[in-house]
């Protein structure tokens, strides 16, 4: 008995630490609807800076306790100078793209704690006074773990208090609901914003500092949190503090409890709850329905098959791209083929995205499919195409399957549940080590001697991408692709003329994991080996960097970004040591330079520079 | 950090127009790792190697050429890893590759080395299907794998009377295969011992309150832990909070390595039985003239990974040197059963496995001046705990 309260008392702490980080993410997304990815790197912050603090303040309790709500009020004043300098600017960017800016933060932010507080891990002091442990019929209860219970129902109770009873807060939930309206009505929504965006980050920066007296600081602290955080928010109810609160004690009890009935089964106990939360509630816990607000935001122009010029243009780069053989050498050909293998996966990715109104946050389920099926089908003895296929054929069938879950869901609920299931599946394939090999991969998947050469692979890869943007464009235009971007820009009028919205974009679900499932295992062959990594979240982020990089309202911008993004990260990965910093910057620099990705700001911008040359000629003839 | 290197060294040539001799011209070895992933490792390993590098060189290179070492980041992927070989034997022209810290990483190159034809001489990965199951002829290892490790520990934890056992470590393959083989020799030595819990924390999110309690339900008489790293931290202050180690014994893999140990500070666990390396304490001469050299340039004490760096660029440097030309086949020729003075004492690459006899030092954890260090310890050599060579030939595929 006293063993189950001990276990319980451990998931309300543990609960406590995931519900400050989770509440302040919860909040940003509900008022300004930035997907905030930058939040573990705030909550890291938050520990490194209370790090610093608190061996020089640790004295004395006083000292320790300023020391922490210091580094949160100094972790709050760093993200609001990423407010007012960074996402003011693009907060009218298509939605996500703020993801991609936030993106670029958190991976400058791993390179700048490392070097400003170094490589090694650090070791904060423990609380003054709460190192030992009470006994609560005959539970231990660590002193500090008493603290975090009683913390994390204050800092609810808080802001409750701030959102209901205070005129700012009032707006704040205004602004949740109705952002359009609030606007209307005169309230200034760019301090609001500002002012969410800052409780939020010190929210984070909070959580991570309370950390210190139970943990070491490191670098990675960011990736260990921000996932879990994005799946409390969900499973809450996107927006609601109160189901982040509910959703960070279920999961947290889950845990403690589900280790003991099954010890190996921790890390795909949360993701297994936010599917079946999702599919069960499709706005989380206490979540509301999200306001039909698809229409327009994904829309853009109306889209029209290449003009003449790109016809003739589009040829003529395959054929430059073709020709590539004989002036590069093996190594930038193998580089080439990566690149081309990372732009079929973002045009898959593209196509759900642009095209099916659809993004997702765990494409690289199919991808990693592709690669597995690819990998175990030649360690069965099958030759490269018999296992090219079967690595499609196995990501179609995952997409199938995932997808009629997923397809149910729109938006931010959408993109988390196929982030579920990636992870599901990723937990699987890393632990099951007896099938997948685990951690340590399936070797020697090798092309067959006619592919083997790094040119006559290069050949396949550009093939294999034409070939995909091809049909993927063909499909984009035909009666099928007109029915899905009407159920993305109008579900109930599409459902309204006849269109059957699920199945729809089922398809349209399954059809983009078969073409990331044959990037998947082309990669496969590529690196001759397959390792857990290709299905982990890591490649559905490179995935979405890519498409976001190269344009979401267009149709083939991918391609630029998937060429933008995969070489500079592999260039500047052999060149220094800091390649998240630079990388970082540069998509930092670009998101505010070309705001609606790089093909799409060149689709913009043609038009208008035409227009200002017509105008200077006609200018010029009236001179004459 | 990459040396610089092509278009620069290029110039620089051009510029002062050398034709220098064939002779003078330097012989590259490729070298991946993870520096930006895991830096607290890779930045004194880095050290190490270029340590001995400038030793090297210092004493006129080998067979009259200087060694280059092109290095590069895998950022802890092993697909980076194998772009970063593509680079390295495609473009830059290295003779061999060294290197890899994860296991899976040091797996892929050694699947890369053998589809290549690239000699490759791993330091750091663990992992037993290195050398056994996946092991191939292009692909050497230096550092004790996990059977190695779990022999030792084993060795040590037959000689404890606790029979009750738990068992804590990560959910992969390195703590799979690591539990697994401890139990498997231990029940050789004891076959009394009974293994009352285990728990299965995912790497780098341990629950550690609630692993904790579950192990201390089970009541113990000793745990075998393989965590590390930041789980490793949480466990012990948690485990402290709660008395979970109060009259139990711990086993614990490598948390005797400064890496690990170090950072606990005034924390680290005391009377836990450990492997890693006392640097502090070892008084053979060979260890005193590395310990000098290293804190001489660097200012600082080594690290596991130090010496792990040090004796993989001085057994590089012997391979180039035995083997008097470049080409894989002698390299490989000269590397089956070489011997090379190693910090620790000679070693040798057996001919059986290309697995490396280095060991490892075996001690309990104790505090000193605030701080966790190993006391009792002994260096345990590799050769009298890899299995014998009948079992080695069933594991590795031959030919």
């Amino acid at each position: 008995m006293s063993f189950v309260l001990a276990q319980f008392l451990t998931g309300l702490a543990s609960a406590a630490s995931l519900f400050l980080a989770a509440s302040g993410l919860s909040l940003i997304f509900g008022v300004s609807r930035v997907v905030n990815f930058a939040h573990g790197a705030f909550y890291m912050l938050g520990a490194y800076i209370a790090y610093t603090l608190t061996t020089h303040l640790a004295g004395s309790a006083v000292g320790f306790w300023a020391a922490v709500l210091l580094a949160a009020l100094a972790t709050a004043a760093i993200g609001t100078l990423m407010e007012i300098t960074l996402l003011r600017r693009i907060y009218r960017a298509p939605p996500l793209f703020q993801l991609l800016a936030t993106f670029g933060v958190a991976l400058m932010a791993e390179d700048l704690v490392l070097l400003i507080w170094g490589p090694s891990d650090l070791l904060g002091p423990r609380a003054p006074g709460l190192s030992g442990a009470f006994h609560i019929l005959g539970a231990p209860l660590p002193r500090y773990d008493a603290l975090l219970i009683v913390v994390g129902p204050s800092v609810l109770g808080l802001l409750w208090l701030l959102l209901h009873r205070t005129r700012w807060g009032r707006m704040l939930r205004a602004a949740t609901e109705d952002r359009e309206m609030v606007a209307v009505l005169g309230i200034n929504q760019k301090w609001l914003f500002t002012g969410a965006f800052a409780l939020g980050i010190f929210l984070a920066g909070l959580g991570g500092a309370l950390q210190i007296p139970r943990e070491s600081v490191s670098h990675d602290m960011d990736l260990g949190i921000i996932v879990e955080v994005f799946v409390i928010v969900v499973i809450g109810g996107l927006g609601s503090i109160p189901g982040a609160f509910l959703a960070a004690l279920l999961v947290s009890e889950l845990n403690v409890f589900g280790i003991m009935l099954l010890p190996t089964a921790s890390l795909v106990l949360v993701f297994a709850v936010m599917a079946a939360v999702l599919i069960l509630r499709p706005y989380g816990l206490l979540g509301a329905p999200e306001a039909m607000r698809a229409a327009g935001e994904w829309a853009g122009r109306v889209w029209k098959p290449m003009p003449r010029g790109a016809r003739l243009l589009a040829p003529a780069a395959l054929l430059l791209a073709a020709s590539a053989p004989l002036w590069l050498g093996g190594y930038a050909l193998s580089v080439g083929a990566e690149i081309l293998i990372a732009a079929i996966f973002a045009a898959s990715l593209q196509f759900l995205m642009s095209v099916g109104g659809q993004a997702s946050f765990g494409h690289a389920a199919y991808f990693g499919l592709g690669a597995y099926g690819a990998a175990m089908a030649t360690a069965a003895g099958l030759g490269m195409p018999a296992s090219l296929l079967i690595g499609i054929a196995a990501s179609l069938a995952g997409g199938i399957a995932f997808g009629w879950f997923c397809v149910r869901l729109a938006g931010v609920y959408f993109a988390m549940l196929t982030l579920a299931f990636a992870q599901i599946l990723w937990t699987v394939v890393f632990q099951w080590v007896d099938v997948t090999g685990g951690d340590n991969g399936i070797l020697n998947v090798w092309p067959a001697r006619w592919a083997s050469s790094a040119a006559h692979f290069y050949w396949l890869t550009l093939a294999a991408m034409a070939g995909s943007v091809l049909l993927l464009r063909i499909v984009a235009f035909s009666p099928f692709g007109y029915a899905l971007r009407a159920t993305r820009d109008s579900p109930l009028r599409a459902a309204a003329i006849g269109i059957d919205v699920s199945r729809t974009r089922w398809l349209a679900f399954a059809l983009a994991a078969a073409f990331a499932g044959l990037a998947g295992a082309l990669f496969a062959f590529l690196k001759g080996s397959v390792f857990p990594d290709s299905l982990g979240i890591g490649v559905s982020i490179d995935g979405l960097v890519m498409v976001l990089l190269g344009g979401v309202g267009t149709i083939s911008g991918a391609i630029a970004g998937a060429a933008v993004y995969k070489a500079l990260s592999i260039w500047l990965m052999t060149e220094t040591d800091y390649s998240r910093l630079v990388l970082g910057a540069l998509i930092v620099v670009l998101v505010v330079a070309f705001p609606r990705g790089i093909a799409g700001s060149w689709q913009t911008l043609v038009p208008s520079l035409r227009l200002a040359l017509r105008r200077r000629g006609a200018l010029a003839e009236r001179g004459a | 950090m990459s040396l610089p290197r092509g278009l620069g060294l290029a110039a620089l040539g051009a510029i002062i127009g050398i034709g220098a001799a064939r002779a003078a011209e330097p012989i590259r070895i490729g070298e991946i790792n993870s520096y930006s992933a895991l830096p607290a490792f890779t930045v004194p390993y880095r050290k190490g190697w270029q340590l001995a590098l400038d030793e090297i060189n210092a004493a006129g290179g080998v067979n009259g050429r200087k060694i280059e070492v092109i290095s590069k980041d895998d950022g802890g992927k092993p697909g980076a890893a194998l772009t970063a070989a593509n680079e390295l034997t495609m473009q830059d022209g290295v003779v061999m590759l060294m290197g890899g810290f994860f296991s899976n990483i040091g797996l892929a190159l050694g699947d890369y080395a053998a589809h290549r034809h690239v000699f490759y001489l791993a330091g750091e990965p663990l992992t037993d299907a290195m050398v056994w199951k996946d092991g191939n002829r292009y692909t050497f290892r230096l550092r004790p794998d996990n059977y190695e490790q779990a022999a030792m520990l084993a060795d040590a934890a037959a000689k404890l009377p606790a029979k009750r056992w738990a068992s804590i470590a990560p959910n992969y393959e390195y703590g799979q295969s690591a539990v697994r083989v401890f139990k498997q020799l231990l029940a050789k030595k004891r076959p009394d011992v009974q293994w009352v819990a285990e728990q299965w924390p995912p790497q780098g999110k341990i629950d550690a309150g609630a692993v904790a309690e579950a192990i201390a339900q089970a009541k113990p008489d000793a745990i075998l832990n393989v965590t590390f790293g930041p789980d490793l931290v949480k466990l012990v202050r948690e485990g402290e909070a709660r008395g979970l180690f109060k009259g139990v014994t711990v086993v614990s893999f490598l948390t005797g390595e400064p890496e690990y140990l170090e950072p606990m500070k005034a924390e680290a666990p005391s009377g836990w039985i450990v492997t890693g390396y006392p640097w502090y304490g070892i008084d053979t001469p060979a260890h005193k003239a590395f310990l000098d050299a290293y804190e001489t340039k660097y200012h600082q004490h080594p690290y596991m990974g130090s010496v792990v760096g040090y004796t993989e660029m001085k057994v590089a440097a012997a391979i180039l040197a035995k083997a008097g030309g470049t080409e894989t086949d002698k390299l490989i020729a000269a590397a089956e059963g070489l011997s090379v003075p190693s910090p620790f004492g000679e070693i040798t690459l057996r001919r059986i496995d290309h697995q490396s006899t280095l060991g490892t030092y075996l001690g309990k954890t104790a505090l000193k001046n605030d701080s966790g260090v190993m006391v009792d310890f002994r260096y345990e050599p590799g050769q009298d705990f890899l299995p014998s060579d009948a079992e080695v030939r069933a594991m590795r595929p031959q030919g």
